[in-house]
């Protein structure tokens, strides 16, 4: 059996008396591809946000490798250089270089040596394809270039589990393209991610698990075939006619 | 033996007093400057600590005591804000002789009083600077396992500082104009010195005219260097493309100007 590395038990989330999370359940096996869809304001990018512990879950647990990460005592800048999260709004600081944005993260939390993450963060911005921008500042960057190397940052902290909050959302049409490669790239080699998304065609593509979630419940999840070739729930209907007639 | 002219006797006062003017002069931009310096280094220590991030439910003691600290930190704010310099000098200065029985040295004390004051201005600016920077760079930082302390050092605070350089420039020019409050305990500085001055002939006009000429040219000169290091802090507008190829990485990056056009060309030419 494989285990599950994040487990989402009765996870709930209020702002005041607003709730937008309500008993969320799901398990996250290591080494897949869990795509979360549904209209904006269903409750996706908060609940991921729980998960790296951004917002403070009201309710429930979140397991990480069976240990309830919400409990007191564990430290969460610890726990987050396990479990990286690439934003829709890109989040690079905007002070440093590509090549310091990637290192910062090994030299000051993992206390990696200077060459050493030097190389590391080479390896993963010539993955990305960012390796010639390595002297350039964020704000000289495309959208789509400033994506991938967030994707590159998140990964030289070689996390067990990557998150990404709508990565595409804030893009052009034709950038759109070269991060979701990129995002295929490393599903194809394994790494567990849990990626919120409105692109249908890569959630149906590349997930092995898909989540639709509506008014901060999760309606219906199950295997891409399942949810875009045969869902059961109406809403689930209705959203997939809505987003794919587009 | 006092020139008759205006102009005549404004150049005679100040060649007549140059050293005294030289030794003001020194005065005044040593004070302004070690203390523009140690109050934006008090100004970033309080305003590092109005923005510590704590939660009452969630850890009550280190709440309280966060709490107790931003308070007291906020009666200096308020308190040096809120009464003039020149009183705080008068109050400073003669409170510890009679209270301590210690007379303070004229630079510790004038030094004292202008950090202090300028800490209590750039607190408030250091805070609207970390505020000013966007959540999401917070929480890039936080998503890759950094500490609050981290983020701050690291990614906050280079930021901020970049945007509130402008205020620290401020705080300079301030400073090297109200220092002439200090005159009121003593410190020689251009002000006290210009009276001095003045005070021997009865050339009132002409020692004051000096002065401004003096301070103007104090304050343009460090808001002009101020101004380069702001440049310099935002680095270049252009990066170079790091790749194997070097003419192929510089494609698109550079913009030539027509000389160098000129000479790319003839060093083709001269190839071919």
């Amino acid at each position: 059996m494989r285990s599950n590395v994040i487990e989402v038990r009765h996870l709930s989330k209020a702002f005041g008396t607003n709730v937008v999370l309500k008993d969320i359940n799901f398990g996250v096996a290591r080494g897949s591809v869990t795509t979360v869809i549904g209209a904006s304001g269903s409750g996706k990018s908060t609940m991921l946000r729980c998960i790296n512990l951004l917002e403070k879950a009201t309710g429930g647990e979140i397991l990480y490798d069976g240990e309830n990460i919400l409990e007191k005592g564990v430290n969460p800048a610890e726990y987050r250089s396990k479990v990286g999260m690439v934003f829709q709004s890109f989040n690079l600081f905007d002070n440093m270089t590509v090549l310091e944005n990637c290192m910062i993260g090994m030299t000051k939390v993992l206390r990696i040596g200077k060459d050493e993450a030097r190389k590391n963060a080479m390896y993963y911005l010539e993955k990305v394809g960012m390796a010639p921008y390595i002297n350039a500042k964020p704000r000289q960057l495309s959208g789509g270039q400033k994506q991938r190397v967030a994707i590159a940052r998140a990964l030289a902290m070689e996390p067990d589990v990557l998150l990404f909050d709508e990565p595409t959302s804030a893009l052009d049409p034709q950038m759109v393209g070269e991060v979701l490669q990129i995002m295929r790239m490393l599903a194809r080699e394994g790494l567990t991610m849990i990626v919120v998304t409105h692109e249908m065609a890569f959630a149906r593509e590349v997930s092995n698990h898909v989540i639709f979630m509506a008014n901060g419940v999760i309606v219906e999840e199950g295997s891409p075939e399942d949810i875009f070739g045969n869902p059961k729930d109406s809403r689930t209907k209705e959203f997939l006619a809505r987003v794919i007639e587009r | 033996m006092l020139p008759t002219g205006f102009w005549e006797r404004v150049v005679f006062l100040f060649f007549e007093y140059s050293d005294s003017f030289a030794h003001g002069i020194y005065v005044t931009m040593v004070i302004a400057t070690i203390s523009t310096l140690i109050g934006c280094i008090i100004g970033f220590g309080v305003g590092i600590v109005q923005t510590i991030p704590t939660e009452r439910k969630e850890r009550p003691f280190h709440w309280f005591m966060v709490k107790i600290v931003q308070l007291l930190l906020n009666a200096y704010v308020e308190l040096f804000r809120g009464t003039p310099m020149m009183v705080q000098a008068m109050f400073i200065y003669y409170g510890i002789a009679m209270v301590f029985g210690i007379t303070m040295n004229m630079w510790t004390a004038a030094i004292f009083i202008v950090s202090i004051n300028t800490g209590a201005y750039m607190a408030e600016s250091v805070r609207g600077g970390i505020l000013s920077i966007d959540n999401g760079q917070t929480e890039g930082a936080k998503a890759i396992g950094m500490t609050h302390f981290q983020t701050m050092i690291y990614v906050v605070l280079p930021q901020a500082l970049r945007n509130i350089m402008p205020q620290i420039g401020n705080n300079l020019i301030v400073n090297i104009k109200d220092s002439c409050v200090l005159s009121v305990i003593g410190t020689v500085e251009v002000f006290y010195t210009t009276k001095s001055v003045a005070g021997t002939y009865y050339t009132y006009f002409e020692a004051f005219t000096i002065a401004m000429v003096i301070y103007f040219l104090l304050t343009f000169i460090c808001s002009r260097i101020l101004r380069y290091f702001e440049n310099r802090m935002d680095g270049p507008d252009n990066y170079e493309l790091a790749a194997t190829d070097p003419k192929v990485a510089a494609a698109g990056t550079y913009r030539f100007n027509d000389k160098k056009a000129k000479r790319f060309a003839e060093m083709a030419e001269m190839e071919a």
